[in-house]
């Protein structure tokens, strides 16, 4: 079986910085794939092409076995691919249920005529989105901050509604680009054992980002490196640990004696 | 004095649909439109034309004249939706100003600074000219709530939630899945829908249009309505235009009670008036006299 997705050649430049160049990954199916390498390394700009956020200048990207190099960000979630921000980026003036309720791919009351023409059947959707959500504040811990404003929470809890509201989508492949980043460590803890959760419970395959090598180490195999916009290798965290190159690429180069 | 209550009334209802419409593009969906009285003109020179100039009937020139705000929102929005927000408020400004430079430049066709004359009014014949401009302002005052019951609909379905999360953060929106062109210019095309009928019911209503009405100060007038009112809010929006209305009138009767200004000092006078309504209710109130209330979940 295919891999759930392809990357092949994939490079973009910006100017004159070539910021991802022929860049290969798989990632298969039902893993936590981790995605690792020193700062510049192109690992966000890859997180792009790969969400359609921007385009590529050469590449091609498979989801399931199907090309989606061309198609729009939106299209690319509906098949089933979704990613979260370094930043996270919540909708402010929106409440935490409000964040979790918008999530649902294609609702009936998202399109103009249902909602006057059908209302008892948008209404019907609208209580099971509801319901629905609840059950996920439930998982995500994140009940008694209901009926909050995202933009009031902490980074930490806005990270966990970020992964909480793919929760509410039918996707297979989640992109988190840096969950831990500036989230304390007993959020942290919540944080990775929902990933894992969602990995085993929900069948959901996850990329995931990641500058904090306790999260990687417990949460992520195979781990890919990259750097200078290509891949460097690819295999365990163990065996990642003890390769020269790796250690090369984020130490820099040792003076030659 | 009634006569005048109840004209003001109804420019007030004129003044309502087009803060409704603004407040669907921009207070809902974060989309800035500058052109409002390019709209507004559109509306009302396609009415006013169609039954000047063809002999459409009233009954069918109005729901053109809405047609025509309708499409000219999604071919707005569909030129200028790729581009940043700041850019879509020049273009919109820009498609204002070009429509009303057509119609006083074009002047064979829409008479031109002369004014273009439209005998024509809705159940004109039917109704006595003593019960008609109370009459105007019921059929108004219907279309206000038309409107109003359509972007409050569509502010509380799934969709208002949509377009508030594309006002947020259109790239999170886009990678959640949600079709941010779409909804940008179907929301465009419904807010031009709606200046559209403004428009309409204006020129059937002054039945003497002409260019110099439709300046961008309008669109001034407009977006002070739904950023005192509260942007996000619908009632807000009936208040705020209510508010600026009388603002805008009120300030005429000073004139009345003092020597000291004569009729162009008055003029100034109403602007500045306007103005200092928009910084006492910025300071007093940052997100207008009724801001956009937070969402309550529906009861368990």
């Amino acid at each position: 079986m295919s891999p759930l997705l392809e990357a092949r050649g994939m490079s973009r430049s910006f100017g004159g910085v070539q910021a991802v160049r022929d860049m290969s990954l798989d990632v298969e199916r039902g893993t936590i794939t981790g995605l690792i390498g020193p700062n510049g390394a192109g690992k966000s700009t890859l997180f792009n092409l790969l969400s359609g956020v921007i385009r590529a200048d050469a590449g091609e990207v498979r989801l399931k076995g199907q090309d989606i190099t061309r198609l729009a960000p939106w299209r690319r979630a509906r098949l089933g691919l979704i990613r979260t921000f370094q930043l996270a980026r919540e909708f402010q003036r929106m409440t935490v249920l409000e964040n979790l309720m918008l999530a649902p791919q294609a609702q009936l009351g998202e399109r103009f005529w249902p909602i006057f023409l059908r209302p008892g059947a948008v209404r019907a959707q609208e209580a099971e989105v509801y319901r629905r959500a609840c059950e996920v504040m439930e998982i995500a811990t994140l009940t008694h901050l209901r009926d909050d404003y995202a933009g009031d929470l902490s980074g930490g809890q806005k990270k966990l509604l970020e992964l909480a509201r793919t929760l509410m989508i039918d996707c297979d492949l989640i992109l988190l680009d840096e969950p831990g980043a500036g989230v304390n460590p007993a959020l942290m803890n919540t944080l990775t054992e929902m990933i894992r959760r969602l990995n085993r419970e929900h069948g959901k395959t996850f990329l995931i980002v990641e500058h904090d090598m306790d999260m990687i180490a417990q949460l992520c195999d195979p781990v890919v490196v990259m750097t200078q916009g290509s891949l460097l290798t690819k295999g365990s965290f163990d065996e990642l640990r003890r390769h020269p190159e790796v250690i090369e690429a984020y130490l820099g180069r040792v003076a030659d004696a | 004095m009634s006569a005048y209550l109840v004209s003001m009334g109804t420019f007030v209802g004129f003044f309502m649909i087009l803060a409704l419409a603004l407040n669907l593009q921009w207070g809902i969906t974060g989309m800035v439109n500058f052109g409002i009285a390019g709209f507004y003109a559109l509306g009302a020179y396609t009415s006013g034309l169609l039954s000047a100039k063809l002999g459409v009937p009233v009954g069918l020139a109005i729901p053109a004249a809405c047609l025509a705000g309708l499409v000219m929102g999604a071919a707005v929005a569909l030129l200028s939706v790729r581009l940043r927000e700041d850019f879509l408020a020049i273009v919109t400004l820009g498609v204002g100003e070009v429509i009303r430079l057509i119609v006083l430049n074009e002047d064979q066709i829409t008479e031109g600074p002369r004014g273009l004359r439209i005998e024509a009014r809705p159940f004109g014949e039917m109704i006595g000219p003593d019960l008609y401009p109370l009459f105007y302002l019921g059929l108004v005052a219907a279309c206000v709530l038309l409107t109003y019951a359509v972007c409050e609909a569509i502010r509380r379905a799934p969709m208002g939630r949509t377009l508030r999360a594309i006002r947020e953060d259109d790239v999170v929106a886009e990678v959640l899945g949600k079709n941010v062109l779409l909804h940008r210019v179907q929301i465009f095309a419904v807010g031009g829908f709606f200046m559209g009928l403004a428009g309409a019911l204006y020129a059937h209503y002054v039945q003497n249009i002409s260019p110099e009405v439709f300046m961008p100060v309008v669109a001034m007038f407009i977006w002070m309505s739904v950023i005192v009112g509260g942007a996000g809010n619908n009632r807000g929006i009936l208040l705020g235009a209510g508010a600026v209305m009388v603002f805008l009138e009120g300030t005429r009767f000073v004139g009345d009670f003092t020597d000291a200004l004569d009729a162009e000092k008055m003029s100034a006078l109403r602007i500045i008036a306007i103005g200092l309504l928009l910084i006492v209710t910025l300071r007093l109130r940052p997100r207008g006299l009724l801001p956009e209330r937070k969402f309550k979940a529906p009861s368990d």
